[in-house]
């Protein structure tokens, strides 16, 4: 209480919250409580009707289905890739830890067209899959590899530090106490890792769930099949259909603060069991 | 989101190398390291090299030709504008948010530093369909801006407006922790010194922030500059006149002009390149200068 | 210049860090803030310097009420704990920086500041190094800079937060010597907080002890050594045996035995605590005098310029209780104690404590 009334040593306190206050309404804040508030002007009952439709349901399985799919892949070869990245040295290893965060930088648009290239029936990988009766591109299979490589850094960028910053000692003491390497891993090493982990999955998660440029060219983008929730919002604004779009982008949007508030927990967690690793 | 986790000015060390203790026998190793690098070449470096690929099909003829189109001379254009308006807005923001964040106390500060981040996790999507609740035809303030004579949707300050919903929190997320480490006493010591409000920030902080800024700017501009989702829904799709570079691979694509849509696509894919290795480099500066602050 | 402060209080949330302290420091004088972590002390020097703001009460420098005025105007030089050197410049910009930035009107020309700036490094020996930066300096080399940027200003005051704290036990030795040096040749108003009872006894003029948010004692190192306030003074000022008892008549009752008193200010029966330094207590052999506490030999350290001997209680109700003596090698050797031996412990010097009440000195 007393902060607000008594004389600060470094100036420019209102000036600075004042402008990040103002500014975070408008272009934040505002722009989203306008979703809130459209989707409840409309009615319950139409609300209900836009977000339930088989179609819509269908949208959300696959969404959230491949995104959770596409994020447990990440945590596992994330977590590989992170291990050996901070263990080994090979040739290459300082161009592959830079090019890891490559989805940050690459247009999810071009990763798009990129990806479809590759995996569609005359496709650089798809010529040799499609015989084999494995279609990717335009099924939700290739849905899952976009959203495995736009998630993928995520993972790798939060366990990385906290590797990094293990203490050999630890394991040395559990080498010294009789543990093979196995047991060193699962008991000492991994414990400590955990909380990175799942926040680069939440992470991961999240960015999948709401992803779309580099989805709809390799998804195909047939109904009940192979559309993202992101897409259906699209093409209902495409039809003007306003409330109806509204309505899918509530739905998104609160699942959009509940992961929000999960990573901060996860985050925090991660903070306090590993104090100054992400500083 | 990806600034969340990407101030890790990672240093790496022989150490794990050296103990019996913390080294896998020989096979675990090989096998990983295959196993992390069959990985990276089939999710990551395989799309890269595939639009370079594609984009070279026809030869540096057609290629070349393919850029000089105007309309992706003015997609590019319209790129470069747009970014160019909303990186300076989002670094200035930055600044003072980390400014009231990392040096004072207020109550709701770690509401405040929770809404900052809210952009990441909400779809490019649902940013764009924000500003056309907001400023559509059907809008809250369309009709009312449509008698004054002004468009927003479908024009460049939609774009804008997305852009910068969708970069917001780059810059703020990089400083916050930085300032918070570096703590307050420099700033205490130049006042007692006698410097004023600004000079203090001009000479003591801004120097000492300055590659987590140059970083966070490289980080915003790229997303800047490859935005797709969002714009997309505010932009009408003129060629022309609101195509941003992105949207312009997309339209190309739609149309078949794969050699087109590729060239295109190849400009953006090295941007992203150029910022992973100017990212690179601050991160190296970036390094240097926490090392030496942590001697200290 | 002299500072006053005046029933300054402060709280962060429920925590009280001072309250209502009350405090003089004369012109000329290095005053030393000595207590434990959390006693108030930084803070009270933060709020002197202007860097925080005191919940109540005022602070005046050369009799003028400074509470208002904000820490550019006190003209103060604050050398904080971890001396806060400005990690981009070197040690000759981080000197010159509290001249550079005053107003165009006030600020010396360039050639001037060159010859102010090399002045003070030679003040503090450093100026070989004017183009280093702060990384590149040892602890002390540091300290002495944030002190020469403190004195670039010409301050009217020097506070010093924990100027020792994060050195090595040499080198906080040599700078200590130092800053009194310093402080002889200047004659700065200077105040600096520590937590070190040695170094306040050493360098300061006069030490404020402080104690939860309270001063305690302030004084000569002397007088608050020789003649604490209080308990808490009496044992932050060194090694201490406390005996608990009851006042009988010219005598303290321990548990079965007694020591003797002079004439003290207490009544038959009062419960006391006596308080005695390590090296005013005397070990006498023969277990047939009537005066002293006895004891046990447990341990026998004869290092260093005096010897020390580790015992405990043997008295039915203090079993268990640890004493230690500190004698001469000369009464050691006469002494021959053996451990497990059976001893009595005779004060030369007692200070009786009524709990929450001033001290009673007596010899005995």
């Amino acid at each position: 209480m007393g902060v607000w009334t008594a004389r600060r040593v470094l100036p420019g306190f209102p000036l600075a919250l004042g402008y990040t206050l103002i500014y975070l309404s408008l272009i934040v804040l505002i722009p989203i409580s306008a979703v809130f508030l459209k989707a409840a002007t409309q009615g319950w009952e139409s609300f209900w009707a836009a977000i339930s439709t088989p179609r819509v349901v269908a949208s959300y399985q696959l969404t959230y289905g491949v995104s959770l799919l596409a994020a447990a892949i990440n945590v596992v070869f994330g977590l590989i890739l992170a291990w050996v990245l901070v263990r080994y040295h090979f040739p290459g290893r300082r161009i592959v830890d830079a090019l890891v965060d490559l989805p940050f930088a690459l247009p999810t648009a071009v990763a798009g067209i990129a990806l479809t290239a590759i995996y569609a029936g005359n496709g650089w990988l798809g010529q040799w899959l499609q015989p084999l009766g494995i279609k990717v591109a335009f099924t939700p299979l290739g849905i899952l590899v976009a959203l495995i490589f736009i998630g993928l850094p995520f993972v790798v960028r939060t366990v990385q530090p906290v590797l990094e910053d293990l203490e050999t000692e630890l394991e040395e003491t559990a080498a010294s106490l009789g543990a093979d390497r196995w047991q060193t891993f699962y008991r000492v090493v991994l414990p400590p890792v955990l909380p990175a982990l799942l926040t680069g999955f939440a992470l991961a998660f999240a960015r999948a769930v709401g992803e779309y440029g580099s989805v709809i060219f390799i998804a195909g983008n047939v109904p009940m099949v192979s559309e993202i929730t992101p897409l259906l919002i699209i093409t209902k604004l495409e039809q003007f259909d306003y409330p109806g779009a509204t309505a899918i982008a509530a739905v998104m949007l609160v699942t959009s603060f509940i992961l929000l508030f999960l990573i901060n927990g996860l985050q925090a967690w991660a903070n306090r069991s590993h104090p100054g690793g992400t500083a | 989101m990806s600034a969340v986790v990407a101030t890790h000015w990672t240093v790496h060390s022989r150490r794990f190398e050296t103990s019996a203790a913390t080294r896998e026998p020989a096979w675990v190793r090989g096998m990983l390291i295959a196993l992390a690098l069959a990985f990276f070449a089939l999710f990551l470096l395989l799309p890269l090299v595939t639009v370079f690929a594609e984009a070279l099909r026809k030869g540096w003829g057609v290629y070349f030709a393919a850029l000089a189109e105007p309309d992706t001379r003015s997609a590019i254009f319209l790129t470069l504008l747009v970014t160019a308006i909303a990186v300076p807005l989002n670094l200035v923001f930055g600044v003072a948010a980390a400014w009231a964040i990392a040096k004072f106390d207020f109550r709701g500060k770690q509401l405040l530093t929770t809404l900052i981040d809210l952009p990441f996790s909400v779809s490019p999507v649902v940013a764009g369909l924000c500003f056309v609740l907001l400023f559509g035809a059907q809008g809250w303030f369309g009709p009312w801006l449509a008698d004054h004579g002004v468009r927003i949707i479908f024009t460049v300050p939609a774009l804008v407006l997305a852009t910068i919903f969708v970069t917001f929190p780059f810059v703020a997320r990089e400083l916050i922790p930085l300032m918070e480490a570096q703590g307050q006493e420099e700033e205490e010591a130049a006042i007692v010194l006698g410097a004023s409000g600004w000079k203090t920030f001009w000479y003591v902080t801004l120097p000492n922030i300055k590659w987590g800024l140059i970083y966070g700017v490289i980080l915003c501009n790229a997303r800047a500059m490859g935005e797709f989702g969002a714009v997309s829904v505010v932009s009408g799709h003129i060629r022309g006149r609101t195509n941003t570079l992105p949207l312009h691979v997309e339209i190309l694509y739609n149309e078949y002009n794969f050699a087109a849509a590729f060239a295109a696509a190849s400009l953006l894919a090295l941007l992203a390149l150029l910022t992973l290795v100017l990212k690179s480099l601050v991160e190296w500066q970036g390094r240097q200068q926490m090392n030496a602050g942590q001697q200290l | 210049m002299s500072i006053h402060v005046q029933n300054i209080a402060k709280r962060f949330g429920h925590f009280v860090a001072l309250d209502n302290v009350t405090l003089d420091f004369p012109t000329g004088e290095l005053v030393g803030l000595l207590g434990p972590s959390g006693c108030g002390k930084t803070t009270l020097l933060r709020i002197i310097a202007g860097l925080e703001s005191a919940d109540s009460g005022q602070v005046f420098l050369e009799g003028e009420d400074a509470s208002a005025a904000h820490v550019r105007e006190r003209q103060v030089g604050f050398v904080f704990q971890h001396y806060a050197l400005f990690r981009h410049m070197t040690v000759f910009d981080n000197v010159a920086f509290g001249l550079r930035v005053k107003p165009r009107g006030q600020r010396p020309a360039a050639d001037k500041i060159r010859q102010r700036v090399s002045e003070l490094l030679d003040l503090v020996q450093l100026n070989a190094l004017a183009n280093r930066y702060p990384t590149q300096l040892s602890g002390g080399q540091r300290q002495r800079i944030a002190l020469a940027r403190a004195l670039a200003v010409e301050p009217r005051v020097l506070l010093l937060d924990e100027p020792f704290g994060a050195l090595d036990a040499k080198v906080r030795k040599e700078l200590r010597r130092w800053l009194r040096t310093l402080h002889d040749a200047l004659h700065i108003t200077s105040i600096f907080v520590t937590h070190d009872q040695e170094e306040a006894l050493e360098v300061s003029d006069r030490v404020a002890v402080m104690n939860q948010g309270r001063v305690e004692q302030i004084g000569t190192p002397a007088q608050v050594y020789e003649h604490p306030a209080t308990p808490f003074v009496y044992s932050f000022l060194g090694a201490v045996n406390l005996f608990h008892g009851r006042v009988q008549g010219p005598h303290l009752q321990v548990g079965a035995d007694q020591v003797r008193l002079d004439h003290h200010g207490f009544e038959t029966g009062a419960e006391t605590l006596g308080f005695v330094r390590p090296h005013e207590l005397d070990i006498v052999t023969d277990l047939s005098e009537r005066s002293g506490i006895e004891a046990r030999v447990e341990r026998v350290l004869a290092l260093g310029a005096t010897a020390r001997v580790e015992l405990t209680s043997v008295g039915h109700d203090q079993t268990g209780r640890f004493f230690e003596v500190e004698l001469s090698h000369e009464r050691m050797a006469a002494l021959r104690l053996d451990t497990g031996q059976r001893v009595r412990l005779q004060p030369a010097r007692i200070r009786l404590f009524a709990p929450e009440a001033p001290p009673v000195e007596l010899t005995a």
